[in-house]
């Protein structure tokens, strides 16, 4: 494998987030192993912080890396393993397989997971208007200038682009025009709903950050070796 | 009892196990989720200081010796709450069991309260050993698992008719305290398995029952403070944010518990170890000395000496009708231990109407 190919697989592995965490696997530590055969055959081993994490999210995590990593050019074949789970291979031979995720649990679950991904899109939406609008907060916004201000409104910033990123995931609008804070149903938010809607975003936030911080822990504690691509 | 700088705390560990979780215990063709069960347990105690880390073996099956000295020797401990987690597909003998637990509370008076359980799924005869259990064992609580797999059943909702029929029972039998696990899960499979909507609905219909959510609903805290505030009688059960945050994450602690004293408020919010997980006495002694570090929490609430005797003891010596001793108690001014109308939405002047 060239240097060129494995960061390319690495950068398709990039693209794959932890749908609760909203991180990527990669900075994750959940990519255990990459590398590509000769023949191209693409073969990733996925990692997690421990034997029982949720099924759901790991079929996820499993799928979009098969995904991601298939659709690169010189992949014919892509294998992804999940490594040390309990439900293993029902998730290895359901991707594998493009079967589904209620296929592959046949009996154990009834439905697909778009429900999920999109639950939890709309709280990475929340936890990310929570990192935007702290330093306007800070600067003295009242609510009244919040309930006013556009996606353009505001200075271009990481943060600003990736929540225009998610936002546009959800459906919800996403260009310079949109109004900064949007209700549950996308509507704009009233300037009386503006504190209660930050108490909420900043406490999502936190719960995020505090579920990662814990999965980073038993990460840790479960392997003691980066995963590939964890410590860029 | 712990005492600091001249304040003495009644410690109420009200979340705490006795298992025994070795490979004499496994049933035979389980042994993977038996072994991978506790493994998982014993990652979380990773979360804790070195100097208290167990080896595999001995966090499989600690003793009565190593209770006894690790919660109340060593660990300020003064009652200590027994939850039960039954876990019978793949421990032979279940992972902790109200049998298990008040045997060895009878062997020591006045140290243990020994909580059972029930599962809606379990019919007639699951409502007639909930009698049994609180006739024999004394149970004033229960612990409940609504993700639990059971006969092919994905698991279940306190919003289910079968479990307001357990609810009833409840009341009749004289039981208060309703202790429902909403932390990490695995069924069912294809729903986000930590919803606690369901506890919204009990809480509304049944009012005189208190409902502790144990883990705080993590790692959906959002959820569960957004429904906590709307809800009198419910309650914030700190089993691993103490534990798996306070050490590991400092600045995420200090967070958590500003958000969980915004939302929930400090006569909401009880202690507990979740021993064998993590000790107590290292828990104790920090959050005693805990508060935020730095200026960037200023808008969160105070934290006083009144809070945390309150989060340590006097809130869950309230709920259970524990007897505190007058040195232990607050002054005048100081509030009242698990009053149910200091959360954000069901008071008044509700400080979420600023920015803070």
């Amino acid at each position: 494998m060239t240097a060129t190919t494995g960061s390319r697989i690495l950068a398709a592995l990039a693209e794959v987030r932890d749908p609760e965490l909203d991180e990527p696997i990669t900075t994750l530590g959940f990519v255990a192993s990459a590398s590509l055969d000769s023949d191209g055959t693409a073969s990733v081993h996925l990692r997690l912080p421990t034997y029982f994490c949720a099924p759901n999210f790991a079929y996820l995590m499993v799928a979009d890396a098969y995904d991601s990593v298939s659709a690169l050019d010189e992949v014919r074949r892509a294998e992804v393993v999940l490594d040390d789970h309990f439900a293993a291979d029902a998730i290895n031979d359901g991707v594998a397989a493009r079967a589904g995720f209620a296929h592959s649990f046949s009996g154990e679950a009834v439905g697909e997971l778009d429900e999920l991904r999109a639950n939890f899109l709309g709280k990475s939406v929340l936890a990310g208007t929570d990192v935007v609008c702290r330093p306007l907060v800070a600067a003295g916004a009242t609510p009244a200038d919040l309930a006013a201000a556009t996606l353009g409104d505001l200075p271009r910033s990481a943060a600003l682009d990736r929540l225009r990123r998610r936002r546009r995931e959800l459906g919800l609008p996403s260009g310079d025009s949109s109004p900064l804070l949007l209700s549950s149903d996308g509507s704009p938010l009233e300037e009386d709903a503006v504190p209660l809607h930050l108490r909420k975003a900043r406490l999502t936030r936190t719960s995020l950050d505090a579920n990662t911080s814990i999965c980073r822990g038993m990460l840790r504690h479960r392997y003691d070796t980066d995963g590939i691509g964890e410590s860029s | 009892m712990y005492e600091k700088d001249g304040q003495k705390y009644f410690v109420v560990d009200s979340h705490m196990h006795y298992w025994n979780a070795g490979p004499d215990n496994w049933v035979p063709g389980a042994e993977q989720y038996a072994k991978g069960w506790i493994e998982c347990f014993h990652a979380y105690q990773g979360l804790g200081p070195e100097s208290t880390h167990w080896p595999i073996e001995k966090f499989m099956s600690y003793t009565e010796d190593d209770l006894m000295k690790d919660v109340f020797q060593d660990g300020y401990v003064d009652i200590a709450i027994f939850q039960p987690t039954y876990l019978t597909e793949w421990y032979k003998e279940g992972f902790n069991t109200t049998e298990k637990n008040a045997a060895l509370g009878a062997k020591h008076p006045g140290k243990f309260i020994a909580n059972t359980r029930w599962d809606p799924r379990d019919g007639d005869d699951g409502l007639k050993k909930l009698a049994e259990n609180v006739d024999r064992y004394g149970s004033i609580g229960v612990k409940l698992y609504t993700a639990e797999w059971n006969n092919g059943s994905r698991g279940w909702t306190l919003k289910d008719p079968a479990a307001y029929r357990y609810l009833e029972k409840c009341q009749e039998l004289g039981i208060r305290n309703i202790h429902v696990h909403k932390g990490p899960t695995i069924w069912p499979l294809d729903k986000d398995a930590f919803d606690v909507s369901d506890v919204d609905h009990a809480a509304t219909d049944f009012p005189e029952l208190n409902f502790i959510v144990e883990h705080v609903g993590l790692p959906r805290i959002e959820d569960f403070c957004f429904m906590a505030t709307q809800e009198p009688n419910v309650y914030a059960g700190l089993s691993v944010v103490i534990g798996g945050l306070m050490h590991a994450r400092p600045r995420f602690f200090a967070k958590v518990m500003g958000e969980l004293l915004f939302w929930v408020g400090e006569d909401k919010m009880t202690f507990g170890s979740d021993y064998g997980i993590w000790e107590p006495k290292w828990q104790i002694e920090g959050f005693v000395d805990w508060d935020y570090p730095g200026e960037e929490f200023d808008d969160y609430p105070r934290v006083t000496v009144a809070t945390k005797k309150k989060i340590l003891g006097l809130n869950a010596a309230k709920l259970y009708g524990i007897e505190v001793p007058e040195e232990y108690r607050l002054g005048a001014g100081e509030g009242a231990p698990a009053a149910r109308d200091d959360a954000v939405g069901v008071n008044p002047g509700s400080p979420a109407a600023s920015l803070g």
